[in-house]
Protein backbone atom coordinates (compact mmCIF):
# COMPACT_ATOMS: atom_id res chain seq x y z
CA UNK A 1 0.00 0.00 0.00
CA UNK A 2 1.33 3.41 -0.99
CA UNK A 3 1.29 5.91 1.85
CA UNK A 4 2.27 9.56 2.12
CA UNK A 5 5.77 10.94 1.72
CA UNK A 6 7.81 10.68 4.91
CA UNK A 7 8.32 14.43 4.59
CA UNK A 8 4.60 15.02 5.00
CA UNK A 9 4.40 12.69 7.97
CA UNK A 10 7.33 14.52 9.58
CA UNK A 11 5.59 17.89 9.17
CA UNK A 12 2.19 16.65 10.41
CA UNK A 13 3.74 14.88 13.40
CA UNK A 14 5.82 17.86 14.41
CA UNK A 15 2.89 20.26 14.13
CA UNK A 16 0.73 18.03 16.33
CA UNK A 17 3.47 17.67 18.93
CA UNK A 18 4.31 21.38 18.90
CA UNK A 19 0.69 22.37 19.48
CA UNK A 20 0.86 20.53 22.80
CA UNK A 21 4.43 21.46 23.73
CA UNK A 22 5.31 25.15 23.46
CA UNK A 23 8.99 24.43 24.04
CA UNK A 24 9.23 22.86 20.60
CA UNK A 25 10.83 25.29 18.14
CA UNK A 26 11.54 24.76 14.46
CA UNK A 27 14.38 26.58 12.72
CA UNK A 28 14.35 26.88 8.94
CA UNK A 29 16.67 28.32 6.30
CA UNK A 30 14.13 29.50 3.73
CA UNK A 31 13.08 25.85 3.80
CA UNK A 32 9.60 25.93 5.30
CA UNK A 33 8.02 25.26 1.91
CA UNK A 34 10.37 22.42 1.02
CA UNK A 35 10.00 21.12 4.58
CA UNK A 36 6.16 21.16 4.32
CA UNK A 37 6.17 23.52 7.30
CA UNK A 38 4.07 26.30 5.82
CA UNK A 39 1.08 25.18 7.88
CA UNK A 40 3.28 24.99 10.98
CA UNK A 41 4.30 28.60 10.38
CA UNK A 42 0.67 29.68 10.02
CA UNK A 43 -0.60 27.88 13.09
CA UNK A 44 2.40 28.35 15.38
CA UNK A 45 4.19 31.52 14.24
CA UNK A 46 5.89 31.88 17.64
CA UNK A 47 7.46 28.45 17.37
CA UNK A 48 9.23 28.85 14.05
CA UNK A 49 12.48 30.75 13.54
CA UNK A 50 13.45 31.68 9.99
CA UNK A 51 17.11 32.51 9.39
CA UNK A 52 17.06 32.85 5.62
CA UNK A 53 19.48 31.00 3.38
CA UNK A 54 22.17 30.65 6.03
CA UNK A 55 22.66 27.04 7.08
CA UNK A 56 25.69 27.65 9.29
CA UNK A 57 23.75 30.24 11.23
CA UNK A 58 20.78 27.87 11.40
CA UNK A 59 22.80 25.21 13.20
CA UNK A 60 24.41 27.69 15.60
CA UNK A 61 21.04 29.20 16.46
CA UNK A 62 19.65 25.70 17.07
CA UNK A 63 22.46 25.11 19.60
CA UNK A 64 21.73 28.38 21.38
CA UNK A 65 18.00 27.71 21.56
CA UNK A 66 18.65 24.25 23.01
CA UNK A 67 21.07 25.74 25.54
CA UNK A 68 18.25 27.84 27.01
CA UNK A 69 15.83 24.91 27.22
CA UNK A 70 14.07 24.75 23.86
CA UNK A 71 13.31 21.46 22.08
CA UNK A 72 14.80 22.30 18.74
CA UNK A 73 14.32 20.92 15.22
CA UNK A 74 16.63 22.44 12.59
CA UNK A 75 15.16 21.69 9.17
CA UNK A 76 17.05 22.17 5.93
CA UNK A 77 17.88 20.16 2.80
CA UNK A 78 20.24 17.41 3.88
CA UNK A 79 22.79 18.35 1.25
CA UNK A 80 23.37 21.88 2.59
CA UNK A 81 22.71 21.07 6.23
CA UNK A 82 25.41 18.43 6.45
CA UNK A 83 28.04 19.91 4.12
CA UNK A 84 27.76 23.70 4.45
CA UNK A 85 27.26 23.50 8.22
CA UNK A 86 29.38 20.49 9.04
CA UNK A 87 31.64 22.40 11.42
CA UNK A 88 28.64 23.85 13.25
CA UNK A 89 27.19 20.35 13.61
CA UNK A 90 30.51 19.05 14.89
CA UNK A 91 31.30 21.85 17.34
CA UNK A 92 28.08 23.59 18.29
CA UNK A 93 25.79 20.56 18.45
CA UNK A 94 27.78 17.33 18.86
CA UNK A 95 30.92 18.45 20.70
CA UNK A 96 28.96 20.91 22.84
CA UNK A 97 26.36 18.18 23.48
CA UNK A 98 23.21 20.21 22.88
CA UNK A 99 20.11 18.01 22.37
CA UNK A 100 19.16 19.37 18.95
CA UNK A 101 17.41 17.35 16.24
CA UNK A 102 18.69 18.21 12.78
CA UNK A 103 16.33 17.13 10.03
CA UNK A 104 17.85 16.61 6.59
CA UNK A 105 14.98 16.88 4.12
CA UNK A 106 15.06 15.78 0.47
CA UNK A 107 17.95 13.47 1.31
CA UNK A 108 19.85 11.12 -0.97
CA UNK A 109 18.99 11.84 -4.60
CA UNK A 110 15.48 13.13 -3.81
CA UNK A 111 16.17 16.27 -5.79
CA UNK A 112 16.67 14.17 -8.92
CA UNK A 113 17.34 16.34 -11.92
CA UNK A 114 18.42 19.30 -9.81
CA UNK A 115 21.72 17.50 -9.74
CA UNK A 116 24.67 16.80 -7.51
CA UNK A 117 24.76 20.18 -5.74
CA UNK A 118 21.43 19.20 -4.19
CA UNK A 119 22.10 15.52 -3.58
CA UNK A 120 23.24 14.29 -0.20
CA UNK A 121 25.01 11.03 -0.76
CA UNK A 122 27.73 12.04 1.71
CA UNK A 123 25.66 12.88 4.79
CA UNK A 124 25.69 9.50 6.55
CA UNK A 125 29.41 9.06 5.96
CA UNK A 126 30.46 12.44 7.29
CA UNK A 127 28.18 12.32 10.30
CA UNK A 128 29.29 8.78 11.12
CA UNK A 129 32.74 10.26 11.81
CA UNK A 130 31.38 12.91 14.19
CA UNK A 131 31.32 11.76 17.81
CA UNK A 132 28.19 12.15 19.91
CA UNK A 133 25.48 12.38 17.27
CA UNK A 134 22.91 9.68 16.46
CA UNK A 135 21.81 9.14 12.87
CA UNK A 136 18.32 7.93 11.96
CA UNK A 137 17.03 7.14 8.47
CA UNK A 138 13.37 6.08 8.70
CA UNK A 139 11.93 3.82 6.01
CA UNK A 140 8.19 4.41 5.99
CA UNK A 141 5.54 6.69 7.49
CA UNK A 142 5.47 4.72 10.74
CA UNK A 143 9.22 4.91 11.35
CA UNK A 144 9.21 8.61 10.45
CA UNK A 145 6.39 9.38 12.87
CA UNK A 146 7.95 7.36 15.67
CA UNK A 147 11.41 8.84 15.19
CA UNK A 148 10.06 12.41 15.34
CA UNK A 149 8.06 11.55 18.47
CA UNK A 150 11.16 10.09 20.12
CA UNK A 151 13.29 13.04 18.98
CA UNK A 152 11.28 15.59 20.98
CA UNK A 153 12.70 14.41 24.29
CA UNK A 154 15.92 12.84 22.98
CA UNK A 155 18.70 13.82 25.34
CA UNK A 156 21.58 14.12 22.88
CA UNK A 157 22.31 15.33 19.32
CA UNK A 158 20.30 13.64 16.60
CA UNK A 159 20.20 13.72 12.81
CA UNK A 160 17.20 12.38 10.88
CA UNK A 161 17.03 12.27 7.07
CA UNK A 162 14.37 11.21 4.58
CA UNK A 163 13.01 11.90 1.11
CA UNK A 164 9.88 13.47 -0.28
CA UNK A 165 8.21 10.77 -2.37
CA UNK A 166 5.23 8.62 -1.26
CA UNK A 167 6.40 5.46 0.48
CA UNK A 168 5.21 1.88 0.70
CA UNK A 169 3.69 0.84 4.00
CA UNK A 170 6.14 -1.47 5.73
CA UNK A 171 5.12 -1.41 9.37
CA UNK A 172 1.89 -1.81 11.28
CA UNK A 173 1.02 0.98 13.67
CA UNK A 174 1.51 -1.26 16.71
CA UNK A 175 5.06 -2.32 15.75
CA UNK A 176 7.93 -1.52 18.07
CA UNK A 177 10.23 1.35 17.31
CA UNK A 178 13.19 2.62 19.23
CA UNK A 179 16.13 4.69 18.04
CA UNK A 180 19.18 2.41 18.12
CA UNK A 181 17.22 -0.81 17.51
CA UNK A 182 17.10 -2.17 13.98
CA UNK A 183 13.98 -3.94 12.77
CA UNK A 184 13.41 -7.19 10.97
CA UNK A 185 10.80 -6.61 8.30
CA UNK A 186 10.87 -10.04 6.61
CA UNK A 187 12.01 -13.46 7.79
CA UNK A 188 14.00 -15.56 5.33
CA UNK A 189 16.77 -18.13 4.84
CA UNK A 190 18.62 -17.52 1.58
CA UNK A 191 19.68 -13.93 1.21
CA UNK A 192 19.54 -11.00 3.59
CA UNK A 193 18.89 -7.46 2.41
CA UNK A 194 20.17 -4.88 4.87
CA UNK A 195 18.62 -1.50 4.20
CA UNK A 196 18.49 1.92 5.74
CA UNK A 197 15.54 4.21 5.23
CA UNK A 198 13.67 4.44 2.01
CA UNK A 199 15.64 1.75 0.15
CA UNK A 200 13.76 -0.74 2.35
CA UNK A 201 10.81 -0.61 -0.02
CA UNK A 202 13.01 -1.50 -2.98
CA UNK A 203 14.42 -4.49 -1.12
CA UNK A 204 10.87 -5.48 -0.20
CA UNK A 205 9.81 -5.44 -3.86
CA UNK A 206 12.96 -7.38 -4.79
CA UNK A 207 12.09 -10.01 -2.19
CA UNK A 208 8.67 -10.49 -3.81
CA UNK A 209 10.35 -11.16 -7.16
CA UNK A 210 12.72 -13.60 -5.47
CA UNK A 211 9.94 -15.35 -3.57
CA UNK A 212 8.29 -16.22 -6.86
CA UNK A 213 11.54 -17.94 -7.82
CA UNK A 214 11.54 -19.83 -4.54
CA UNK A 215 14.22 -17.79 -2.84
CA UNK A 216 13.50 -16.69 0.68
CA UNK A 217 14.68 -13.22 1.77
CA UNK A 218 15.38 -11.89 5.20
CA UNK A 219 15.20 -8.08 5.37
CA UNK A 220 16.44 -5.94 8.21
CA UNK A 221 16.06 -2.19 8.18
CA UNK A 222 18.77 -0.43 10.11
CA UNK A 223 16.93 2.86 10.55
CA UNK A 224 19.55 3.87 13.06
CA UNK A 225 22.94 4.11 11.39
CA UNK A 226 24.58 5.33 14.59
CA UNK A 227 24.62 3.83 17.18
CA UNK A 228 24.34 0.71 15.02
CA UNK A 229 22.42 -2.34 16.23
CA UNK A 230 25.34 -4.76 15.86
CA UNK A 231 23.47 -7.54 17.66
CA UNK A 232 20.53 -7.69 15.25
CA UNK A 233 22.89 -7.64 12.28
CA UNK A 234 25.21 -10.35 13.61
CA UNK A 235 22.32 -12.57 14.75
CA UNK A 236 20.72 -12.27 11.33
CA UNK A 237 23.94 -13.24 9.53
CA UNK A 238 23.74 -16.76 10.91
CA UNK A 239 20.34 -17.30 9.32
CA UNK A 240 21.25 -16.64 5.67
CA UNK A 241 23.72 -17.63 2.95
CA UNK A 242 24.52 -14.17 1.59
CA UNK A 243 24.15 -10.48 2.41
CA UNK A 244 23.33 -7.44 0.26
CA UNK A 245 23.28 -3.92 1.69
CA UNK A 246 21.20 -1.27 -0.08
CA UNK A 247 21.50 2.46 0.58
CA UNK A 248 20.63 5.73 -1.11
CA UNK A 249 24.11 6.97 -0.34
CA UNK A 250 27.70 6.70 -1.51
CA UNK A 251 29.22 3.24 -1.25
CA UNK A 252 31.92 5.00 0.77
CA UNK A 253 31.38 5.31 4.47
CA UNK A 254 27.71 4.40 4.74
CA UNK A 255 25.62 1.40 5.72
CA UNK A 256 27.49 -1.10 3.53
CA UNK A 257 30.93 -0.27 4.86
CA UNK A 258 29.58 -0.33 8.42
CA UNK A 259 28.30 -3.87 7.82
CA UNK A 260 31.55 -4.89 6.12
CA UNK A 261 33.46 -3.65 9.11
CA UNK A 262 31.36 -5.74 11.50
CA UNK A 263 31.66 -8.86 9.35
CA UNK A 264 35.40 -8.57 8.93
CA UNK A 265 35.98 -7.95 12.64
CA UNK A 266 33.70 -10.81 13.70
CA UNK A 267 35.56 -13.50 11.77
CA UNK A 268 32.47 -14.33 9.78
CA UNK A 269 32.77 -15.57 6.21
CA UNK A 270 29.76 -14.86 4.04
CA UNK A 271 29.20 -13.63 0.47
CA UNK A 272 28.63 -9.90 0.74
CA UNK A 273 27.70 -7.08 -1.65
CA UNK A 274 27.33 -3.33 -1.14
CA UNK A 275 24.79 -1.55 -3.36
CA UNK A 276 25.03 2.23 -3.27
CA UNK A 277 26.37 5.03 -5.42
CA UNK A 278 29.85 4.31 -6.80
CA UNK A 279 32.66 6.86 -6.69
CA UNK A 280 32.15 8.32 -10.15
CA UNK A 281 30.94 11.43 -11.94
CA UNK A 282 27.29 10.50 -11.49
CA UNK A 283 24.55 10.41 -14.10
CA UNK A 284 21.48 12.66 -14.07
CA UNK A 285 17.79 11.88 -13.87
CA UNK A 286 14.84 11.61 -11.56
CA UNK A 287 15.36 10.03 -8.14
CA UNK A 288 13.88 6.82 -9.44
CA UNK A 289 15.98 6.88 -12.63
CA UNK A 290 19.16 7.40 -10.66
CA UNK A 291 18.38 4.67 -8.12
CA UNK A 292 17.50 2.27 -10.95
CA UNK A 293 20.66 3.14 -12.86
CA UNK A 294 22.82 2.33 -9.84
CA UNK A 295 21.39 -1.17 -9.35
CA UNK A 296 18.65 -0.27 -6.89
CA UNK A 297 15.62 -1.27 -9.01
CA UNK A 298 13.79 -4.25 -7.46
CA UNK A 299 14.58 -6.29 -10.58
CA UNK A 300 18.28 -5.53 -10.44
CA UNK A 301 18.45 -6.19 -6.70
CA UNK A 302 16.78 -9.57 -7.29
CA UNK A 303 19.30 -10.31 -10.04
CA UNK A 304 22.21 -9.41 -7.73
CA UNK A 305 20.74 -11.73 -5.10
CA UNK A 306 20.48 -14.62 -7.54
CA UNK A 307 24.09 -14.05 -8.66
CA UNK A 308 25.46 -13.92 -5.15
CA UNK A 309 23.62 -17.13 -4.21
CA UNK A 310 25.09 -19.08 -7.14
CA UNK B 1 32.86 46.07 42.73
CA UNK B 2 34.25 49.60 42.51
CA UNK B 3 36.74 50.58 39.86
CA UNK B 4 39.75 50.45 42.20
CA UNK B 5 38.91 46.88 43.13
CA UNK B 6 38.43 45.98 39.49
CA UNK B 7 41.78 47.50 38.54
CA UNK B 8 43.48 45.49 41.25
CA UNK B 9 41.73 42.34 40.00
CA UNK B 10 42.99 42.99 36.48
CA UNK B 11 46.62 43.03 37.63
CA UNK B 12 46.12 39.85 39.65
CA UNK B 13 44.35 38.17 36.73
CA UNK B 14 47.24 39.05 34.42
CA UNK B 15 49.62 37.36 36.85
CA UNK B 16 47.45 34.24 36.87
CA UNK B 17 47.30 34.18 33.06
CA UNK B 18 51.09 34.36 32.86
CA UNK B 19 51.44 31.69 35.55
CA UNK B 20 49.11 29.13 34.04
CA UNK B 21 50.47 29.59 30.51
CA UNK B 22 54.06 29.35 31.71
CA UNK B 23 53.34 26.26 33.81
CA UNK B 24 51.04 24.72 31.22
CA UNK B 25 53.63 25.05 28.47
CA UNK B 26 51.31 26.79 25.97
CA UNK B 27 48.63 29.42 25.65
CA UNK B 28 47.35 32.48 23.86
CA UNK B 29 49.26 35.01 25.90
CA UNK B 30 48.69 38.36 24.23
CA UNK B 31 45.02 37.81 23.33
CA UNK B 32 44.21 36.76 26.89
CA UNK B 33 45.90 39.92 28.15
CA UNK B 34 43.91 42.09 25.74
CA UNK B 35 40.47 40.77 26.75
CA UNK B 36 40.99 40.20 30.48
CA UNK B 37 39.63 43.60 31.52
CA UNK B 38 36.42 42.89 29.63
CA UNK B 39 35.99 39.52 31.38
CA UNK B 40 36.87 41.11 34.70
CA UNK B 41 34.06 43.67 34.46
CA UNK B 42 31.59 41.17 33.01
CA UNK B 43 32.02 38.51 35.68
CA UNK B 44 32.45 40.83 38.66
CA UNK B 45 29.86 43.49 37.88
CA UNK B 46 27.53 42.49 35.06
CA UNK B 47 26.76 38.81 34.42
CA UNK B 48 25.65 37.60 37.86
CA UNK B 49 26.66 34.08 36.84
CA UNK B 50 28.08 32.00 39.67
CA UNK B 51 28.45 28.34 40.66
CA UNK B 52 25.12 28.48 42.52
CA UNK B 53 22.98 29.52 39.59
CA UNK B 54 24.99 28.05 36.72
CA UNK B 55 22.77 24.97 36.34
CA UNK B 56 19.63 27.07 36.12
CA UNK B 57 18.31 28.12 32.73
CA UNK B 58 17.12 31.39 34.28
CA UNK B 59 20.24 33.53 34.19
CA UNK B 60 22.39 35.57 31.84
CA UNK B 61 24.76 33.84 29.41
CA UNK B 62 28.32 34.45 28.27
CA UNK B 63 29.67 32.77 25.13
CA UNK B 64 33.32 33.32 24.31
CA UNK B 65 33.47 33.08 20.56
CA UNK B 66 37.20 33.83 20.48
CA UNK B 67 37.81 30.57 22.27
CA UNK B 68 41.59 30.65 22.01
CA UNK B 69 41.94 33.23 24.79
CA UNK B 70 40.51 30.69 27.19
CA UNK B 71 43.26 31.35 29.73
CA UNK B 72 41.60 34.69 30.51
CA UNK B 73 38.24 32.95 30.93
CA UNK B 74 39.67 30.19 33.16
CA UNK B 75 41.35 32.83 35.29
CA UNK B 76 38.14 34.74 35.92
CA UNK B 77 36.04 31.60 36.45
CA UNK B 78 38.58 30.38 38.99
CA UNK B 79 38.26 33.67 40.84
CA UNK B 80 34.47 33.20 40.81
CA UNK B 81 35.00 29.85 42.58
CA UNK B 82 33.86 27.61 39.73
CA UNK B 83 36.96 25.50 40.41
CA UNK B 84 40.11 25.63 42.49
CA UNK B 85 43.44 27.11 41.51
CA UNK B 86 44.88 23.62 41.96
CA UNK B 87 42.50 22.33 39.26
CA UNK B 88 43.41 25.23 36.99
CA UNK B 89 47.10 24.43 37.39
CA UNK B 90 46.44 21.21 35.47
CA UNK B 91 46.08 23.31 32.27
CA UNK B 92 47.29 21.34 29.24
CA UNK B 93 48.26 18.28 31.30
CA UNK B 94 47.23 14.77 30.23
CA UNK B 95 43.62 13.99 31.19
CA UNK B 96 42.95 17.55 32.37
CA UNK B 97 39.64 19.16 31.34
CA UNK B 98 41.54 22.43 31.15
CA UNK B 99 42.48 22.42 27.49
CA UNK B 100 43.43 25.22 25.12
CA UNK B 101 39.85 26.11 24.17
CA UNK B 102 36.62 26.36 26.15
CA UNK B 103 34.87 23.08 26.84
CA UNK B 104 31.76 22.42 28.88
CA UNK B 105 33.68 19.80 30.80
CA UNK B 106 35.04 22.77 32.75
CA UNK B 107 32.56 24.20 35.29
CA UNK B 108 31.27 27.61 34.24
CA UNK B 109 31.86 27.19 30.52
CA UNK B 110 28.69 27.75 28.52
CA UNK B 111 29.60 26.50 25.08
CA UNK B 112 32.49 24.75 23.36
CA UNK B 113 34.29 27.13 21.06
CA UNK B 114 37.64 27.24 19.32
CA UNK B 115 36.82 27.18 15.63
CA UNK B 116 36.12 30.82 14.91
CA UNK B 117 32.88 32.39 13.76
CA UNK B 118 30.64 30.07 15.81
CA UNK B 119 29.84 31.82 19.08
CA UNK B 120 27.68 34.61 17.73
CA UNK B 121 25.09 32.30 16.11
CA UNK B 122 24.84 30.38 19.37
CA UNK B 123 24.44 33.61 21.33
CA UNK B 124 21.75 34.74 18.89
CA UNK B 125 19.92 31.43 19.45
CA UNK B 126 20.06 31.94 23.22
CA UNK B 127 18.82 35.53 22.92
CA UNK B 128 15.93 34.46 20.67
CA UNK B 129 15.08 31.71 23.18
CA UNK B 130 14.88 34.24 26.05
CA UNK B 131 12.71 36.54 23.91
CA UNK B 132 10.34 33.68 23.03
CA UNK B 133 9.85 32.96 26.73
CA UNK B 134 9.68 36.65 27.71
CA UNK B 135 12.61 36.13 30.05
CA UNK B 136 14.65 39.19 31.06
CA UNK B 137 18.10 37.62 30.65
CA UNK B 138 20.86 38.93 28.43
CA UNK B 139 23.42 37.11 26.32
CA UNK B 140 26.96 38.44 26.09
CA UNK B 141 29.46 37.23 23.55
CA UNK B 142 33.09 38.16 22.96
CA UNK B 143 34.45 38.11 19.41
CA UNK B 144 37.96 38.66 18.16
CA UNK B 145 38.61 41.17 15.39
CA UNK B 146 40.45 38.65 13.21
CA UNK B 147 37.41 36.42 13.60
CA UNK B 148 35.26 38.96 11.78
CA UNK B 149 36.49 37.58 8.45
CA UNK B 150 34.32 34.51 9.05
CA UNK B 151 31.17 34.75 6.93
CA UNK B 152 29.03 33.08 9.58
CA UNK B 153 29.43 36.21 11.76
CA UNK B 154 27.58 38.26 9.21
CA UNK B 155 24.87 35.62 8.81
CA UNK B 156 24.29 35.84 12.57
CA UNK B 157 24.12 39.64 12.54
CA UNK B 158 21.26 39.49 10.02
CA UNK B 159 19.28 37.31 12.43
CA UNK B 160 20.17 39.49 15.43
CA UNK B 161 18.72 42.46 13.58
CA UNK B 162 15.66 40.58 12.32
CA UNK B 163 14.70 39.43 15.80
CA UNK B 164 15.37 42.86 17.43
CA UNK B 165 17.72 41.30 19.96
CA UNK B 166 18.26 44.14 22.41
CA UNK B 167 19.09 41.40 24.92
CA UNK B 168 22.20 40.49 22.90
CA UNK B 169 25.51 42.20 23.70
CA UNK B 170 28.33 41.65 21.23
CA UNK B 171 31.77 42.76 22.34
CA UNK B 172 34.59 43.02 19.81
CA UNK B 173 38.07 42.68 21.27
CA UNK B 174 39.54 45.15 18.78
CA UNK B 175 43.24 44.69 19.41
CA UNK B 176 44.13 45.08 15.75
CA UNK B 177 46.34 42.01 15.50
CA UNK B 178 45.89 38.39 14.48
CA UNK B 179 48.31 35.50 14.15
CA UNK B 180 49.79 36.68 10.84
CA UNK B 181 49.93 40.42 11.52
CA UNK B 182 47.73 43.49 11.57
CA UNK B 183 44.06 42.80 10.82
CA UNK B 184 44.06 45.69 8.38
CA UNK B 185 46.90 44.08 6.43
CA UNK B 186 45.75 40.45 6.64
CA UNK B 187 42.17 41.19 5.57
CA UNK B 188 40.90 44.72 6.18
CA UNK B 189 37.67 44.92 8.20
CA UNK B 190 37.31 48.70 8.59
CA UNK B 191 35.18 50.75 8.65
CA UNK B 192 33.80 48.52 11.39
CA UNK B 193 31.47 51.05 12.97
CA UNK B 194 29.75 51.75 9.65
CA UNK B 195 29.50 48.05 8.84
CA UNK B 196 27.84 47.17 12.13
CA UNK B 197 25.52 50.18 12.04
CA UNK B 198 24.43 49.29 8.52
CA UNK B 199 23.55 45.80 9.83
CA UNK B 200 21.10 47.45 12.24
CA UNK B 201 23.15 47.29 15.43
CA UNK B 202 23.52 50.02 18.00
CA UNK B 203 27.27 50.49 18.37
CA UNK B 204 29.42 52.10 21.06
CA UNK B 205 33.18 52.30 21.25
CA UNK B 206 35.18 52.19 24.47
CA UNK B 207 38.71 51.71 25.68
CA UNK B 208 38.48 47.96 26.26
CA UNK B 209 41.33 48.02 28.74
CA UNK B 210 39.61 50.60 30.94
CA UNK B 211 37.48 48.92 33.59
CA UNK B 212 35.64 52.18 34.29
CA UNK B 213 34.70 52.75 30.64
CA UNK B 214 33.62 49.12 30.32
CA UNK B 215 31.60 49.24 33.52
CA UNK B 216 29.85 52.39 32.34
CA UNK B 217 29.02 51.06 28.84
CA UNK B 218 27.54 47.84 30.22
CA UNK B 219 25.25 49.96 32.44
CA UNK B 220 23.85 51.64 29.32
CA UNK B 221 22.46 48.38 27.89
CA UNK B 222 20.09 48.25 26.10
CA UNK B 223 21.51 51.11 24.10
CA UNK B 224 18.23 51.32 22.18
CA UNK B 225 15.06 49.27 22.46
CA UNK B 226 14.74 46.52 19.85
CA UNK B 227 18.30 46.90 18.57
CA UNK B 228 21.17 44.49 19.24
CA UNK B 229 24.01 46.06 21.25
CA UNK B 230 27.56 46.04 19.96
CA UNK B 231 30.61 47.34 21.77
CA UNK B 232 33.85 47.89 19.92
CA UNK B 233 36.34 47.48 22.75
CA UNK B 234 39.59 49.03 21.56
CA UNK B 235 42.30 47.07 23.31
CA UNK B 236 46.03 46.52 23.23
CA UNK B 237 47.08 42.97 22.48
CA UNK B 238 49.43 41.93 25.28
CA UNK B 239 48.20 44.80 27.49
CA UNK B 240 50.07 45.20 30.76
CA UNK B 241 53.43 43.68 29.86
CA UNK B 242 55.70 46.16 28.08
CA UNK B 243 57.53 43.71 25.83
CA UNK B 244 54.39 41.74 24.88
CA UNK B 245 52.19 44.72 24.00
CA UNK B 246 51.41 44.97 20.27
CA UNK B 247 53.91 42.26 19.35
CA UNK B 248 52.47 39.89 16.74
CA UNK B 249 54.80 37.08 17.81
CA UNK B 250 53.10 36.75 21.22
CA UNK B 251 49.82 35.45 19.78
CA UNK B 252 50.67 31.90 20.88
CA UNK B 253 54.19 32.27 22.21
CA UNK B 254 55.29 30.67 25.44
CA UNK B 255 57.38 32.95 27.68
CA UNK B 256 60.90 31.76 28.47
CA UNK B 257 61.86 31.62 32.16
CA UNK B 258 63.52 35.02 31.82
CA UNK B 259 60.51 36.51 30.03
CA UNK B 260 58.14 35.05 32.59
CA UNK B 261 60.12 36.46 35.49
CA UNK B 262 60.35 39.85 33.83
CA UNK B 263 56.60 39.90 33.14
CA UNK B 264 55.75 38.98 36.73
CA UNK B 265 58.18 41.64 37.95
CA UNK B 266 56.40 44.27 35.83
CA UNK B 267 53.05 43.19 37.24
CA UNK B 268 54.43 43.23 40.81
CA UNK B 269 55.60 46.81 40.25
CA UNK B 270 52.08 47.68 39.01
CA UNK B 271 50.68 46.14 42.19
CA UNK B 272 53.13 48.13 44.35
CA UNK B 273 52.31 51.38 42.56
CA UNK B 274 48.63 50.61 42.89
CA UNK B 275 48.83 50.37 46.65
Amino acid sequence: MIQKANLEIFAETLLNLAKKDKQIVVVTSDSRGSGKLTQFGKELPDQIIEVGIAEQNLVGICAGLAAVGKKVFGVSPSSFLTARSLEQIKNDIAYSNHPVTLVGISAGVSYGQLGSTHHSIHDLAVLRTINNISIVVPSDNFETRESIKEAVNFKSPLFIRFGKKPMLKIHNEDDDFKIGKGVKIREGRDVMFVTTGETAQRALLASEILNKKNFSCLIINMHTIKPFDDDLFIDSLSKVKAVITVEEHSENGGLGEKCASIISQSNIKIPFKIVGFPDEYMTNGSQSDVLDHYNMSPEKLAEIAEDILK
Amino acid sequence: MDHKELELKSIEYRKTILDIIYNGGAGHTSGSLSCIDILNVLYNNVLKINPNNFNSTDRNRYVQSKGHTVEALYTVLCDQNFFSRKDLNSLNKFNSHFIGHPTRKVPGIEHNTGALGHGLSVAVGMAIGFKLDNKPYKVYTLLGDGELSEGSIWESLLSANKYNLDNLVIIIDRNGLQITGKTEEVNPIEPLLDKFQSFGLCVKQVNGNSVSELDQVFKEIPFENNQPNLIIANTIKGKGISFIENQVVWHHKLPSEEEYNKAIEELNIQLENFK
